[in-house]
C-alpha cells in the first residue's frame, strides 16, 4: 500500500514537471501580458522596464528554472491581475469547481447505472430503445450547444432555476464555501451539473449496456438462476459488480474529461470556479495564473486516478494493492 | 411413482428467418434416489435436455410443447416465481467448467449462504454454519478459512467440490451434472465423481448426469439414455447397454472408446460428425453415418420400440425383433 502511493507520488511529480514545460513552452505565444497590466499611455521604456522586472525578457530556460525553483517551495507565482499568489487564487475557487463536478459525478452514476442496466436486461424493449437513440443523440451534441439550451429552456422559458452564479453559500471549517447546504445553492447547482453530466452519461449508458450484457452470458450468472435467486439479486448484485469492473477504470480516465468540460460549463453559467478562472486568466494573458491552473489540473488527474485504482482494488478480489505492492 | 416425469418435449430456437429443432419428442422418467446417464457426441442436445428440466434455456431457446413434471406439477407452466422456488431448491445444476461457475467477485461464503437465504427464512448466522457443514461434507479442508475466501484462490477441483456442496444446501431431489468433471484434471476427475455418486446415494438424491464419457457413466448411472440430434436413440440399463448396445450409433460410440482400440492401432471412430440444428437429415437422423442404413431409414422416422431389455429407435433392430417373433410363431 505505502509502496503504491509512493510510485503514485513519483508519478505524480513527473506529471507536472511534463504539464509545467509545456505550459510554460506556450505561454509567450498568448499574447502580451504587460499590454494587459498597463494603460494605453504607458510608454515603451517603462513597458520594456516592467517586462525586465517581470522577467519577460529572459530565455525560456532561465525563467523555467526560476519557476521551478520556486515551485520546489510551495511559490508558483503572482498572478498578474490578482496580485496575489496563483495558489491562493486558484484554491479560493476550488471549492465551486469540486461542487460542480461531485455532483455531475453522482447524477452520471445515479442516471447512467439503472439506463445502461435496464437496456442490458431487455435490449428489444421499447424503453431501451428510446434510451439508446436519446443517447446517441446525446452523444453527438456539444456541451455547450446542450448547455445554452438549457439556460434556455429551463431557466427563461419556464423559470425553474437560475442559470448564473453559485446563489448563497455557506463557510465550512473555515476555507471551504459550500453551495450544498443552502436552498438557494443547491438549485443554482441544478443546470450547470445537469448539462456536465449530460456530457458523460450517453457513454456510460453505452459502456455498462455493452459491458452488462456481455456480463449476463456468463456461466456465473446462469448458475446463479439455476440456483433460484431473485432477479434483482442477479442483475443487481451478481452482475453489476462484475459490470463495474471496467466502467471504474474507463470513469477514472473520464474524470478527466469532465475537468475539461468544467472550463466550458462554467463560463457558460457564469459559475465561479476554476475553469471560469482559467478562461480569465487566458484573455488576461495572466501567464502565471494559466500554469498554476494546468498544475492544479494536473495534480488532481493523479490524485483522482490513484483513487480510482484504490476504489478498483475494493471491488476486484483478484487485484489486491497491498499485498502485490503495485 | 415417478420423481420427474418427461413427455414428448420438443425444444426449438426461434430466430428472425426460421424456427430450429434443438429436441424432438423426449420422452423418460426418473425415480427418487435413481441415477440416470444422458450420454452422445456434442450438439446431441444433453445440456439443453439438462437445462430446459429448469426452464433455463438460454435464448433464443424455448419449450415449444410437451410436459416436465416434478410430481405432478408441470415445470414448463410455471411462471418465473415458481421456478425460482424449485431451482436450487428441488433441482439443483452442476456446471461443466469450475472455473467459470462460480462468480469472482463474490466470496465462497456469500455465494453458499444466498442460496439458503433465498429459499428459506434462515438467519445469517445459521445459513453459515449450514454452509461450512456441507463444505466439510464434500471433503474441504478448514472450510471456515474457505468461507471467506475468493473462487480465484481455490483449485479447479476444490471450486468443483464448493459447487457440489453449494447444490447440497437445500436437499435437493434431484441433482443435474452437466459433465463435471469434463473440465478437470484426469486425477480429480475419479475423486469428484466417487464424490458426487456418494453423495447421491447417502442422501437418496437422484441423479441426471450428462455425459460424452462412457468410461464415467458406467461407473455412476443405473440406466443410460443415448442422444443423437436432439433425439433419444436407446434408453436402457447401463450394463446392457455397454456390453450389448443395440443402436448403431451407440455401437460406435462404444467401439470408439480408446479401450477398444489395440495398441498401435488406429482409433475407431464413428465416420462423418453430427449434423448440426440446420441440416437435420431426413428420416432416421443418423442414417447418413449408420453403416447399415437402407432406403427407408434415409425417409422414415423409426419408432421407439422394446427389446426386451432395452428401448431403440432404429429399423435394423425392429427388423431383427419381428423376424425373431415370426420364426418363434413358425416352430409353433
Amino acid at each position: 500500500m505505502l509502496a503504491f502511493l509512493l510510485r503514485r507520488l513519483i508519478q505524480a511529480c513527473f506529471v507536472l514537471i511534463v504539464i509545467s514545460l509545456i505550459s510554460f513552452a506556450i505561454q509567450d505565444k498568448l499574447g502580451d501580458p504587460v499590454r494587459q497590466m498597463v494603460g494605453m499611455t504607458t510608454t515603451p521604456e517603462v513597458r520594456e522596464q516592467l517586462r525586465d522586472e517581470l522577467g519577460l525578457n529572459d530565455g525560456f530556460i532561465t525563467q523555467y528554472t526560476r519557476f521551478a525553483k520556486n515551485a520546489l517551495t510551495g511559490d508558483f507565482g503572482t498572478s498578474y491581475y490578482y496580485k496575489e499568489p496563483t495558489i491562493d487564487v486558484i484554491l479560493k475557487k476550488l471549492p465551486a469547481t469540486f461542487e460542480l463536478a461531485f455532483c455531475a459525478i453522482l447524477l452520471v452514476i445515479c442516471i447512467a447505472t439503472p439506463f445502461g442496466v435496464i437496456t442490458a436486461i431487455h435490449p428489444k424493449h421499447l424503453v431501451s430503445r428510446l434510451i439508446m437513440l436519446v443517447s446517441s443523440i446525446g452523444l453527438s451534441i456539444p456541451i455547450f450547444i446542450i448547455a445554452i439550451f438549457m439556460v434556455y429552456v429551463f431557466s427563461i422559458q419556464w423559470n425553474l432555476a437560475p442559470s448564473f452564479g453559485r446563489g448563497e453559500t455557506t463557510l465550512l471549517f473555515g476555507f471551504w464555501e459550500s453551495g450544498l447546504f443552502t436552498k438557494d445553492g443547491l438549485s443554482h447547482l441544478l443546470l450547470p451539473s445537469l448539462s456536465l453530466a449530460i456530457a458523460l452519461i450517453p457513454i456510460f449508458v453505452r459502456l455498462i449496456r455493452s459491458e452488462m450484457s456481455e456480463v449476463l452470458q456468463s456461466e456465473y450468472i446462469r448458475f446463479a438462476w439455476s440456483k433460484g435467486l431473485s432477479a434483482p439479486r442477479i442483475y443487481f448484485f451478481h452482475a453489476l459488480k462484475n459490470t463495474m469492473l471496467p466502467i471504474i477504470t474507463i470513469g477514472g480516465i473520464q474524470a478527466g474529461t469532465l475537468v475539461a468540460y468544467t472550463i466550458l460549463t462554467e463560463t457558460i453559467f457564469q459559475w465561479p470556479g476554476m475553469g471560469f478562472l482559467f478562461m480569465d486568466a487566458v484573455s488576461r494573458v495572466d501567464t502565471p495564473l494559466i500554469s498554476a491552473y494546468l498544475m492544479v489540473v494536473g495534480g488532481m488527474f493523479v490524485v483522482m486516478n490513484t483513487f480510482v485504482d484504490l476504489i478498483y482494488g475494493l471491488v476486484n478480489p483478484t487485484v489486491r494493492l497491498a499485498s502485490h505492492g503495485l | 411413482m415417478n420423481l420427474l416425469s418427461v413427455e414428448h418435449l420438443n425444444v426449438n430456437f426461434h430466430f428472425k428467418k426460421r424456427e430450429l429443432t434443438a429436441l424432438i419428442d423426449v420422452s423418460f422418467n426418473l425415480k427418487r434416489g435413481e441415477r440416470i446417464a444422458i450420454v452422445g457426441e456434442s450438439g446431441a442436445g444433453k445440456s439443453i435436455l439438462g437445462f430446459s428440466i429448469v426452464n433455463l434455456i438460454g435464448k433464443p431457446g424455448y419449450i415449444q410443447s410437451g410436459t416436465i413434471k416434478l410430481e405432478n406439477k408441470d415445470i414448463t407452466k410455471m411462471n418465473l416465481r415458481q421456478l425460482q422456488e424449485i431451482r436450487g431448491k428441488r433441482i439443483a445444476m452442476i456446471f461443466q467448467d469450475p472455473m467459470m461457475t462460480l462468480n469472482p467477485v463474490i466470496t465462497i461464503g456469500d455465494q453458499l449462504v444466498e442460496t439458503i437465504r433465498s429459499h428459506t427464512k434462515i438467519n445469517y448466522k445459521d445459513a453459515k454454519n449450514i454452509a461450512i457443514e456441507k463444505l466439510r461434507n464434500v471433503q474441504i479442508a478448514s472450510p471456515e478459512r474457505r468461507f471467506d475466501q475468493y473462487p480465484h484462490e481455490l483449485s479447479g477441483g476444490m471450486r468443483q467440490r464448493v459447487i457440489i456442496a453449494s447444490v447440497l444446501l437445500l436437499n435437493p431431489d434431484i441433482i443435474i451434472a452437466d459433465e463435471p468433471t469434463t473440465a478437470l484434471d484426469v486425477t480429480i476427475q475419479a475423486e469428484i465423481l466417487q464424490l458426487l455418486l456418494a453423495i447421491c446415494r447417502d442422501n437418496g438424491v437422484a441423479l441426471i448426469l450428462i455425459s460424452h464419457d462412457l468410461g464415467v457413466v458406467s461407473k455412476v448411472a443405473e440406466r443410460t439414455l443415448v442422444m443423437y440430434a436432439g433425439q433419444i436413440v436407446e434408453e436402457g440399463p447401463t450394463l446392457e447397454i455397454i456390453n450389448d448396445p443395440q443402436h448403431p450409433y451407440t455401437q460406435g460410440l462404444l467401439n470408439a472408446l480408446p479401450q477398444m482400440a489395440l495398441p498401435g492401432q488406429r482409433l475407431n471412430q464413428i465416420k462423418g460428425s453430427m449434423p448440426s440444428l440446420a441440416e437435420r437429415p431426413s428420416g432416421c437422423a443418423f442414417h447418413p453415418r449408420c453403416p447399415y442404413a437402407t432406403d427407408k431409414c434415409r425417409t422414415q422416422q423409426p419408432e421407439f420400440i422394446y427389446s426386451g431389455v432395452s428401448s431403440v429407435a432404429c429399423f435394423m433392430v425392429e427388423d431383427m425383433l419381428s423376424e425373431f417373433s415370426q420364426d418363434d410363431e413358425g416352430s409353433l
